[in-house]
C-alpha cells in the first residue's frame, strides 16, 4: 500500500501515518468546536437573537470565513473517510473473533465505543447540515438564521436527537482528546498523561454542557 | 479444587475449531495454570484422548510463550503477569473457565491453543538490531551512555515478545511490541544510525504482516507482563513522523 503511493506522502497510507492524519483532522475539529460553540451561546443572550443573527450573517459572508469554511469541510471529510476505513478494517486483523472478551476490564467505555460514537455524530452531522447549512445557504430560505434554530429546538423530538448526538459526542472527545495527542507522539510521561487527561476532560464538559445548553434553554423557554 | 474447563480444540490451521468441554478435579490452589492444564492432560491421556496442545517453556514468566486468552482475558485475569505465573488459587472453587488461543490474523492457529507468532520474529529482523563493524572488542566504556537514558531504554528492551498486547487490543494491533524495540533502541547512541529506517521498516512490516492499526485504547500496557508503558507507542508516533518529515541525516 505505502508502496503504490509518491514517497511524500506514501507514509500517510501506513497504519501509523493514517492515524497521524486522524489526529491532526481530529484536533482541527475540536478547535472548531470552540469557534462553533462561543458563536451559538449568543443563542442564550435574551435578545430575540439580534446578537446570533448578526454573528451568523458575519460568519456566512466573510471572506475570510469562506476559506476556513472550505478547509473545514475538508477536515470533516478526511476525518470521516478515514474513520469510516478504519471502522470497516477493524475486524480483518481479526477475521476469528473471541468467544469470550473481558474489554471492559483492560480499557475505557469511551475508548471502546469510539465507533459507535462516530457514526451518532456522523448521522447528526448530516441532519444537523440539512437543517442549517442547506435550509439557508443552498434553498435560502426567508427565515434569520435564530427563526430556524428556535422552530428546531422547540421540538422535543429534535432536541432529544441533539442532547444525544452530543453525549455521544462528549464519549468521542473524552477518548479523542487524550488519543491525538498520544498520537502524536506527545505524552512520553506519566506527568504530561494526566496533564492531558485532565485538560480533555475540561474541554469535553464544557463542549458537551454548552452545546446542550441551547436546546434545554428553548425548550425551558416553551415549557416553563 | 475443581474446575470446568470449555477449552478451543482445533486440528491445525485449515480446520475449523470448536470448544470441548472438560472437568479437572483434585487441583491444588497453588498449582500455576500450566500445571492445572498437566493435571486435564495426564486425565485425557489416561482416558485414551488427545492432550491439549498449549504453548509453553520457561515457566517462570521469562520467555513468552505461554500465551492463551483465559475468560475474555490475555493470560488471564490479571494485569500485568504471564499464563505460566498465574495461579489457581485466583479462580473460585467450581469455576468455568473459557480457555482460547491468541486470536489475530498474523497469528495462526498451529494446533488447540498453540499460535504462530513468527510475525513478530519478522518485525524484529526488519529493524531490531544494529550495524556495528565486525573486528576485536570495542573497549568498555567507549560509547558514554547516561544512567537516566540508559533505564530507560532498558525497560522497553524487556519485552518478551509474548504477543499479548496484540492479543487483548480490539483491532490486533502490534504496537506496543513494535514500538518498544523502537522506543529502546531510539534512546541509545548505538542506535541512531538507523533510527529513522529503523522505524519505518519495522511499521511497514507490522502492516504488512496485516496487524492493525492502533486505537490508543490502553488494553495492551494492561495485560503485558513485561509492563512495557504507552510512552513507547508515543515514542514510535514521533519517531515515525519525524523520520518522514525531515531527511535522514545517516542516509547512504
Ligand atoms: C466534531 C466532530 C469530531 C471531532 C472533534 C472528532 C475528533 C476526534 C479525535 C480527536 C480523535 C482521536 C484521533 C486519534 O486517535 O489520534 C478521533 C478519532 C476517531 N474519529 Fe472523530 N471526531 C469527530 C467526528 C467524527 C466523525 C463524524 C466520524 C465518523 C466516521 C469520526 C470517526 C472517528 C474514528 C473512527 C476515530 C477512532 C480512530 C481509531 O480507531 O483510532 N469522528 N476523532
Ligand atoms: S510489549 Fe508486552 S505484551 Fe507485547 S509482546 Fe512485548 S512483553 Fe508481550
Ligand atoms: S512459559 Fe515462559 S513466560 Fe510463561
Amino acid at each position: 500500500m505505502a508502496q503504490a503511493a509518491s514517497p511524500a506522502v506514501g507514509w500517510l497510507h501506513t497504519s501509523v501515518g493514517r492515524k497521524v492524519v486522524m489526529a491532526a483532522t481530529g484536533i482541527f475539529l475540536m478547535t472548531f468546536l470552540v469557534v462553533h460553540l462561543s458563536g451559538n451561546l449568543l443563542l442564550l443572550r435574551g435578545d430575540r437573537g439580534a446578537a446570533f443573527n448578526a454573528y451568523a450573517e458575519f460568519m456566512s459572508t466573510n471572506p475570510f470565513i469562506r476559506v476556513l469554511e472550505v478547509l473545514l469541510f475538508l477536515g470533516f471529510l478526511i476525518h470521516i473517510y478515514q474513520g469510516l476505513y478504519f471502522i470497516l478494517k477493524e475486524k480483518q486483523a481479526r477475521p476469528q473473533r473471541y468467544t469470550l472478551n473481558a474489554a471492559h476490564a483492560n480499557t475505557s467505555l469511551f475508548s471502546r465505543t469510539m465507533r459507535i460514537s462516530a457514526v451518532v455524530v456522523l448521522v447528526f452531522l448530516i441532519v444537523h447540515m440539512r437543517h442549517f447549512f442547506v435550509e439557508h445557504r443552498i434553498l435560502g430560505t426567508s427565515l434569520t438564521m435564530y427563526e430556524s434554530c428556535k422552530i428546531a429546538f422547540e421540538n422535543p423530538l429534535y432536541s432529544a436527537f441533539y442532547l444525544f448526538s452530543f453525549l455521544l459526542l462528549g464519549f468521542h472527545l473524552v477518548h479523542g482528546f487524550y488519543s491525538s495527542f498520544q498520537t502524536l507522539g506527545v505524552i512520553l510521561n506519566a506527568r504530561v498523561e494526566r496533564l492531558i487527561r485532565t485538560v480533555g476532560i475540561a474541554f469535553t464538559v464544557f463542549i458537551t454542557v454548552g452545546f446542550s445548553a441551547i436546546p434545554i434553554y428553548f425548550l425551558a423557554a416553551k415549557y416553563f | 479444587m475443581r474446575f470446568t474447563l470449555r477449552v478451543w480444540r482445533q486440528k491445525d490451521a485449515k480446520s475449523p475449531g470448536q470448544f470441548e468441554t472438560y472437568e479437572v478435579d483434585g487441583v491444588p490452589a497453588d498449582a500455576s495454570f500450566l500445571e492445572m492444564l498437566d493435571i486435564l492432560n495426564e486425565k485425557l491421556i489416561k482416558e485414551g484422548k488427545e492432550p491439549v496442545a498449549f504453548d509453553h517453556d520457561c515457566r517462570e514468566g521469562i520467555c513468552g510463550s505461554c500465551g492463551l486468552f483465559i475468560n475474555g482475558r490475555a493470560h488471564g485475569p490479571l494485569p500485568n503477569i504471564t499464563t505460566c505465573r498465574l495461579y489457581m488459587r485466583h479462580f473460585k472453587d467450581g469455576d468455568t473457565i473459557t480457555i482460547e488461543p491468541f486470536r489475530a490474523r498474523p497469528f495462526p492457529v498451529i494446533k488447540d491453543l498453540v499460535v504462530d507468532r513468527s510475525a513478530l520474529d519478522r518485525i524484529i529482523q526488519k529493524g531490531g538490531y544494529i550495524s556495528v563493524n565486525t573486528g576485536s572488542a570495542p573497549d568498555a566504556n567507549s560509547i558514554p551512555i547516561a544512567k537516566a537514558a540508559a533505564d530507560r531504554a532498558f525497560d522497553y528492551a524487556t519485552c518478551i515478545g509474548c504477543g499479548a498486547c496484540v492479543a487483548a487490543c480490539k483491532n490486533a494491533s502490534a504496537m506496543l511490541f513494535t514500538s518498544a524495540k523502537v522506543a529502546h533502541l531510539a534512546l541509545l547512541p548505538q542506535g541512531q544510525p538507523e533510527r529513522r529506517e529503523r522505524v519505518k521498516r519495522m511499521v511497514a512490516q507490522m502492516d504488512a504482516e496485516g496487524f492493525g492499526h492502533c486505537s490508543n485504547t490502553g488494553a495492551c500496557a494492561v495485560e503485558c507482563p513485561a509492563k512495557i508503558p504507552l510512552s513507547a507507542i508515543a515514542r514510535l508516533q514521533r519517531d515515525f513522523i519525524w523520520a518522514n518529515l525531515t531527511p535522514d541525516p545517516y542516509a547512504r
